[in-house]
């Protein structure tokens, strides 16, 4: 069987989020992500103990919790289970569970830990029946789901890539197995033309899947800058759009506040930090590590200077850090002169807006901009396309598959070997659509070769 | 007025390569076995190409020979020409072709029936099949009646067969030969669903009268490799092939008579396969080509009939003979054979269980054409699995079931008995998701000890292959051991081949993975490599080389194995598992898998499906 997870949780905003894990490796999984603070390794602790520490995707760290360990047979499943509690985030907590499909995981299907659970004999039959009908209706919704966004603009997209792909594989296939036929020679040049045309295409896939992400769970946020360049004003305006959907909660452990606010279809959690100067203030300079480090962690930047005072060095040091990272420069105080050097900034940092926080002039220019940096303006929403985990990860299983075929390639690999990866791909990418690879493949051959005796 | 006529365990209909196999492997596992043919001159018959093997064929042939099949053996006793094909495009598609002496081969298949003890080979029509007291009767035109308890159908084209020549058509079997027109009714009424396909052959021609001077010659290699195991000495070539294409001519010819086309006229109502198009077909579909290549190819070296390989057609005779005097080299042809299109009765093998046996009519095999394949070397796979779980059965024993993560057979098998065919299947690498371990240089080392298990590997083969393992083991444990170091020798061979000379000592292993290496070029700074065939050189080459690919396909094939194992039960009902979609379940209701794995790979059915057939099927075991 192999290693499943899911968040356990809700999937809405809440105090806690809980991933889990469940398989043989589960374990070892949950330590590829999971640092604990004491350096005990989760795989060395026994069942029903749990540790605390730091969730990481490689060496990014993405948040602290505490992960708990069953093991085999004494658990919800009956398997070894990992559960890593952190921050209950929508955003936060598909983070986690993207970073552990990436280390050895699988999406677990729908009811499919109490399947595992009934399997292994952990629940009973009546249970077990009432799993059953779950499945079934999901099998159904999902199949439903299916055949909806196959209709979609994106799901037109993931077709098209496939079929160049068959179409590749196709021509090595023919060219391999029919090698006394007049047909053309399957050049690695033309093999790699269609590769790299898939692998863009398909990448964009994948990043339009996150920026949908943007509009459905939001984007985590900082706000930043050097001490009154109206980072806080900024926050009040943005908040101040419509209170009601605004939940706060006042970070009192982190010097950082933090907010989530809408802004016409994206959802921003925003964190507003201690200003960032160098100080010898030893409590001031510990926020302003956890500044730095918000940053880091962060998936965008609202980089905010003082447009009536020239670039300080803070400034400049605070550009360099948003160098080819996903950030909007906000040049607060329009309503004074502009003194600030602008064409400086936007070396840094392309997306500049000029407002005024206070008089909440400009903010229009914002939207926009986060509109087009998030790629929420063509986003197609009513396709539905990659609406989940599961399919993002075939696409990027297909892309893994790609890039791997392109390494052979260069690496001088015959083409027989390179076309199991391209076939894998395609297979990956027929998952979604619900066709079988293999008969794709043979089809395209006969549909577009002249062959046979 | 009928008579007894005989008793064996085991009887086969048809004499064509599935029917040999399976004859020839129930008789060597023991079991009394008789087979019948409409004529006793065409055993082993090769009524279209003269050739055995081909990309993935010639897989197939080599998996037969690895599991004791007779068709590697005899392709090279009689082998005029061999080729390996893809030389320089990967070893998972290298392939072995051989052109075949057609009438050598058939009488070493019918000597090699003949001289096989436990085995009766006869000339005789079956028309009736039935049930009696629990055994087969099998009833002969001529009222003969013998009694066996397991029964192979390995009819080939002959079934109903009827040929079509433009507007003519007639019953007839392949190569003039009578077609069996009595056993259709028995089979009908067993229950098997039945079905028409069709398949065409090209013409024959005088060598004498063909001008060769403006062709194209194909020759054999230089260094030829068998097909089995067990040959010591390879096959000469004694023979070449010819290579000519069609033109303008060619196309107008056909385009204007198209209309007398059986096929296009609508007269022949059963599926062709699209690889073997006829020159119509061809001519029809891809209008843009300009032109179709054709190979010309002798039939034996004791006559001067050539094949024209890519030239079947259906077509009236005089439209025929217009069309090839069009062709270079061909002005002047004399055609000895014309081309036709054959229909004939086969079965729809979803009603198949791997083991090839019906799963509706017990101790009943198909093989072959009659299962929907097309090909030797398909048939011939088949022949001999069917005739292996028909002896298996008829002793008690565990069936043999080959999964497709194992071989081509296998892969064959389970396509045509999962997801059937709507048109005559044909092998092709790329039906293999599993072909980087699938090789055919590999394939005595995937298939000879299931050969031996079963009995029809004898003990100094099986010994004889054993000491290969090991010598591969070795070898490779050499390579990952010896460390070269750098010298002026070891860096004049790596700029000779385009790759960057040696910094520090390097395991010879990883100088072989490199792209640009190989053994050959290797010697030079490989002082210690012991002498051992070049098979051994070869294994442990191409494992390097493709190891990170191989490693992946065998993840995947334990990942198959994992679900193949779980078992559906014969009696399940789908009707009862509850949340089942509709169309799953109709499926399911078709095709009855044997397994999970097999389950799953039927198209139409969801994983959110089998997973429900999972918990159905734990919460029944319990």
């Amino acid at each position: 069987m192999s290693d499943i997870a899911a968040i356990a949780t809700p999937n809405a905003s809440g105090g806690i989020g809980v991933i889990r894990i469940s398989g043989e490796n589960a374990i070892e999984i949950a330590d590829r992500v999971f640092r604990s603070l004491s350096g005990k390794k989760l795989s060395d602790i026994k069942g029903y103990t749990a540790l605390y520490g730091g969730i990481y995707d490689g060496d990014e760290k993405l948040d602290e919790g505490v992960a708990l360990v069953y093991r085999a047979p004494k658990s919800y499943t009956g398997e070894n289970v990992a559960e890593i509690s952190c921050h209950g985030g929508l955003y936060v907590t598909g983070r986690v569970l993207r970073t552990v499909l990436k280390n050895g995981a699988v999406p677990a299907g729908p009811g499919e830990f109490t399947k595992r659970a009934f399997i292994n004999g952990k629940i009973d039959l009546a249970e077990a029946e009432a799993v059953m009908n779950i499945i079934s209706s999901h099998g159904q919704q999902s199949l439903n789901a299916a055949l909806n966004t196959l209709e979609g603009k994106l799901s037109g997209q993931i077709r098209d890539i496939t079929s160049s792909l068959a179409n590749a594989s196709a021509a090595i296939a023919v060219w391999t197995d029919d090698p006394d036929e007049d047909v053309p020679e399957a050049h690695e040049k033309n093999v790699k033309n269609t590769i790299c045309g898939a692998l863009e295409r398909l990448n964009r896939i994948i990043e339009n899947f996150d920026n949908g992400q943007a509009v459905t769970e939001g984007v985590n946020t900082v706000i930043c800058g050097h001490p009154n360049v109206g980072k806080s004003t900024l926050m009040n305006l943005l908040t101040g759009y419509d209170r009601s959907i605004v939940t706060s909660v006042a970070g009192t452990t982190r010097d950082i506040v933090e907010e989530t606010v809408r802004i016409g279809d994206i959802v921003l959690h925003l964190a507003d930090t201690a200003g960032i100067r160098e100080s010898d203030d030893i409590v001031e300079s510990i926020g302003i590590d956890r500044t730095l480090k918000k940053i880091r962690n962060s998936d965008l930047i609202l980089a905010v200077f003082d447009g009536s005072e020239s670039l300080t060095k803070e400034d400049i040091s605070l550009l360099e850090k948003c160098k080819s990272r996903r950030a909007v420069a906000v040049i607060n105080k329009s309503d004074l002169d502009t003194v600030i050097d602008i064409k400086k900034i936007s070396e840094y940092i392309p997306w500049v807006v000029q407002l005024s926080a206070s008089t909440g002039e400009g903010a229009e220019g914002l939207r926009i901009a986060l509109e087009k940096l998030l790629g929420t303006k063509e986003l197609d929403t009513s396709s539905g396309m990659l609406a989940n985990e599961r399919q993002r990860m075939c696409c990027e299983k297909a892309a893994e598959s790609l890039e791997e075929a392109l390494g052979g390639i260069d690496a001088g690999i015959t083409l027989d070997a390179v076309n199991v990866s391209i076939d894998y791909a395609i297979e990956q990418l027929l998952e979604l659509t619900g066709e079988k690879a293999r008969e794709a493949v043979v089809n395209e051959i006969f549909s577009k070769f002249c062959v046979g005796k | 007025m009928e008579f007894n006529a005989g008793k064996y365990d085991v009887a086969v209909i048809g004499a064509g390569h599935a029917g040999i196999e399976a004859a020839l492997a129930s008789a060597r596992l023991g079991c009394r076995t008789v087979i019948f043919t409409i004529t006793l001159d065409f055993v082993g018959n090769m009524p279209c190409n003269p050739s055995i093997g081909g990309t993935s064929k010639g897989h197939l042939v080599r998996e037969i020979d690895a599991l004791g099949g007779e068709m590697g053996r005899a392709a090279d006793k009689n082998s005029i020409q061999t080729r390996m094909l893809n030389r320089g495009k990967g070893p998972a598609v290298h392939s072995l072709r051989a052109q075949i002496d057609r009438r050598s081969y058939t009488s070493y298949m019918k000597h090699c029936i003949e001289k096989q003890e436990n085995l009766d080979l006869k000339q005789a029509e079956i028309v009736n099949l039935r049930r009696s007291n629990g055994q087969w009767e099998l009833v002969t035109r001529l009222d003969a009646v013998y009694e066996a308890k397991a029964v192979i159908l390995a009819t080939g084209t002959f079934l109903n067969g009827k040929i079509y020549v433009g507007d003519k058509s007639y019953m007839s079997g392949p190569d003039g030969v009578f077609p069996a027109v009595g056993l259709t009714e028995a089979l009908e009424k067993l229950g098997l669903p039945l079905r028409r396909f069709k398949t065409g052959t090209p013409s024959r021609v005088n060598r004498r009268s063909v001008d060769f001077s403006g062709l194209e010659i194909q020759e054999g290699d230089e260094r030829v490799v068998p097909f089995s195991y067990e040959t010591q000495t390879p096959p000469e070539n004694k023979a070449v092939c010819y290579i000519s294409y069609t033109n303008d001519r060619t196309k107008q010819i056909i385009l204007d008579n198209i209309d007398r086309s059986p096929l296009y006229g609508g007269k022949i109502e059963g599926i062709g396969p699209r690889y073997c198009p006829s020159i119509e077909d061809k001519i029809m579909r891809f209008s843009e080509k300009e032109r179709h290549q054709l190979f010309i190819e002798p039939c034996g070296l004791d006559t001067e009939e050539l094949y024209l390989q890519g030239m079947s057609s259906s077509l009236p005779e005089d439209v025929q003979l217009a069309f090839l005097h069009t062709i270079k080299g061909l002005e002047n042809a004399e055609v000895m054979r014309n081309a036709y299109a054959i229909e004939y009765d086969c079965v729809d093998p979803v009603a198949m269980s791997a083991t090839l046996e019906f799963k509706d009519v017990p101790c009943l095999y198909g093989a072959g054409q009659f299962n929907g394949s097309s090909g030797y070397e398909e048939a011939a796979a088949q022949g001999l699995v069917a005739g292996i779980n028909a002896a298996l059965k008829i002793q008690g024993k565990e069936p043999l079931i080959l999964d497709r993560a194992g071989s081509y057979i296998g892969t064959l098998i389970d396509d045509l008995v999962t997801k059937g065919c709507n048109e005559p299947y044909r092998m092709m690498t790329s039906r293999s998701e599993y072909r980087l371990y699938l090789r055919q240089d590999n394939a005595d080392t995937r298939l000879t000890e299931t050969g031996y298990k079963i009995g029809l590997i004898s003990e100094e083969r099986h010994k004889k292959f054993l000491r290969k393992l090991e010598l591969i083991k070795e070898e490779r444990e050499r390579v990952e051991k010896t460390v070269i170091a750098p010298s002026e020798e070891a860096d004049a061979v790596m700029i000779k081949c385009g790759t960057a000379p040696l910094t520090t000592g390097c395991k010879l292993s990883e100088l072989i993975k490199r792209p640009q290496l190989n053994y050959e070029v290797l010697t030079p700074v490989d002082k210690n490599r012991p002498e051992l065939s070049g098979d051994i050189f070869e294994q442990v080459e191409i494992e390097l080389k493709y190891e990170g690919y191989i490693k992946r396909q065998k993840a995947q094939i334990a990942e198959m194995r994992r679900l193949e194992v779980k078992l559906i039960p014969r009696d399940i009902n789908y009707d009862d598992v509850t949340g089942l979609r509709l169309e799953a379940c109709e499926k399911l209701k078709k095709v009855r898998p044997e397994n999970i794995g097999q389950a799953s790979r039927i198209s139409g059915v969801s994983p959110a499906d089998i997973s429900v057939l999972l918990i159905y099927l734990t919460k029944k075991g319990k």
